[in-house]
């Protein structure tokens, strides 16, 4: 990553030509140049321009992880809100329990959590989503923030770092879907500790070096405590 | 409308003392409801608007979706409060239209492709209004859609242009638009220079029509660059904390 300054780009501004540059995501070509179509930040990797948002709706990809609240229970199938613009769909033969046709509302209801995995998007963006993977489960106590969808990567961190820090500290279970949703679960303190720390890094989610920082202030209230 | 009581010009002045040519005082402020998935407050002259942008979300009613691109529902609402003697609450006829020309105006712009099935919800609403309301929104519009983060391929912004007492002016204001000669709203896409709305209320010959328009457009770019500096206002505060 370099060490640059972060540039806000906002739509319509113009990046580059197609010449020496190639459009990535965020972007759109028109007539050789290279405009944003987002309001975001600018990223330049090899000979790519993309911008990656700050704000937005999140987009399902297939394989992501995310967790989602049970809108409608159906005769074969649940509704199940994943933040994206559309629902997905939870069939009976992606859950590991073995459901009658009709009584799909014994297991999962409204209101309930589960975590998921999106299986396929399709072009209509017809989303489904399945609970058969490891560690997919319906959701029984804890806590479920949301959190803005593109600060998700800095809450989980280089290959983990962010979160493995989170946990380590404070001893709870944190799952982050890729949708800006957090479960967590512990004691009512460090909950608490884990929301103050989760808010701080979504505030300062652009800033470098935030690992380290992060890292310092937890040992500090670690410390604190004893 | 002709009113002879009433001069519109003093010392080759407006009203308020304006030159022909110059805007009225705009302040646009991005980002101000939290519920909301992009909003935007702007103030233009004595026109006070506040939009909510909402969506891309799924289109209800169902017949309503389209399975190939995104629907935009755009609604003006002038609240009861917003002029002199109380406006009867609720959608009328001239609201309708408002709303139907400022939807049409923002479906050009918005990469609609990228959401089949959804709608992409503007809540403009007029706190206060001061003649041009229309183009005031549409700008408010235009920022709250960019801080919502939906991909568009340019921020619309739009302003009036007119006439009064055979003078063509840029934005006219309360007295000028309500005893004025004719107003003619444009708004545009500002990198292309396209036409997105251009509505024209009373008379206009073709080469006045022309300068107007030309007037207009220029109106619409001094503006666009204080849609630009208010987005970025809000966001470069993210990046200082370091």
């Amino acid at each position: 990553m370099t060490q640059e300054k972060r540039e806000i780009v906002i739509p319509s501004q113009f990046l580059g030509d197609t010449q020496q540059s190639k459009a990535g995501r965020g972007t759109f070509v028109e007539q050789g140049k290279i405009y944003s179509e987002i309001l975001g930040i600018l990223n330049k990797k090899s000979d790519f321009i993309n911008v990656v948002p700050i704000k937005g709706r999140y987009d399902p990809i297939e394989g992501d992880f995310v967790i989602g609240v049970v809108e409608e229970a159906m005769a074969s199938s649940w509704l199940v809100d994943i933040n994206a613009p559309y629902p997905a769909l939870l069939h009976v033969s992606e859950v590991p329990w073995d459901v009658e046709f009709g009584e799909t509302d014994r297991y999962l209801n409204h209101g309930d959590s589960v975590m998921a995995k999106v299986a396929t998007v399709d072009i209509e963006r017809k989303v489904n989503i399945t609970l058969k993977d490891r560690n997919l489960y319906k959701i029984n106590g804890g806590l479920i923030i949301t959190v803005e969808p593109s600060k998700v990567p800095r809450i989980i961190g280089k290959k983990g770092s962010m979160i493995t820090l989170l946990k380590k500290y404070t001893r709870c279970r944190i799952f982050v879907g890729q949708n800006g949703r957090i479960w967590i679960d512990g004691d009512d303190d460090n909950v608490a500790k884990v929301l103050h720390t989760i808010k701080k890094i979504e505030s300062e989610s652009l800033s470098f070096g935030l690992t380290n920082r992060i890292e310092n202030l937890l040992k500090n209230e670690t410390q604190d405590v004893q | 409308m002709k009113n002879d009581n009433i001069k519109l010009f003093r010392d080759g002045k407006r009203v308020d003392g304006r030159a022909t040519d110059d805007l009225r005082p705009i302040k646009i402020e991005a980002g101000v409801l939290h519920r909301a998935d992009g909003s935007c407050y702007l103030e233009w002259g004595g026109n006070k608007i506040m939009v909510a942008v909402y969506g891309p979300r799924e289109a209800i009613p169902r017949h309503t979706q389209n399975h190939l691109r995104a629907i935009v529902n755009a609604r003006y609402n002038m609240a009861a409060f917003s002029v002199e003697d109380r406006k009867r609450p609720g959608p009328d006829r001239r609201s309708r239209e408002i709303s139907k020309v400022i939807s049409e105006a923002l479906e050009k712009i918005l990469l609609l492709e990228k959401f089949p099935r959804a709608s992409i919800d503007v809540n403009i609403e007029v706190l206060n209004a001061e003649a041009g309301t229309r183009c005031a929104g549409l700008t408010a519009a235009g920022v709250a859609l960019a801080d919502a983060g939906i991909p568009m391929k340019d921020i619309p912004v739009a302003c009036a242009a007119g006439k009064i007492e055979g003078q063509l002016v840029l934005d006219l204001g309360k007295e000028e638009d309500n005893y004025g000669d004719a107003d003619l709203p444009v708004a545009i896409s500002p990198r292309t220079g396209e036409i997105l709305l251009l509505q024209m209320d009373g008379h206009l010959t073709f080469d006045e029509f022309e300068k107007a328009l030309d007037m207009a457009i220029k109106g619409c770019n001094k503006v666009s660059e204080l849609q630009k500096a208010a987005i970025i206002q809000k966001y470069k505060v993210e990046l200082e904390v370091e």
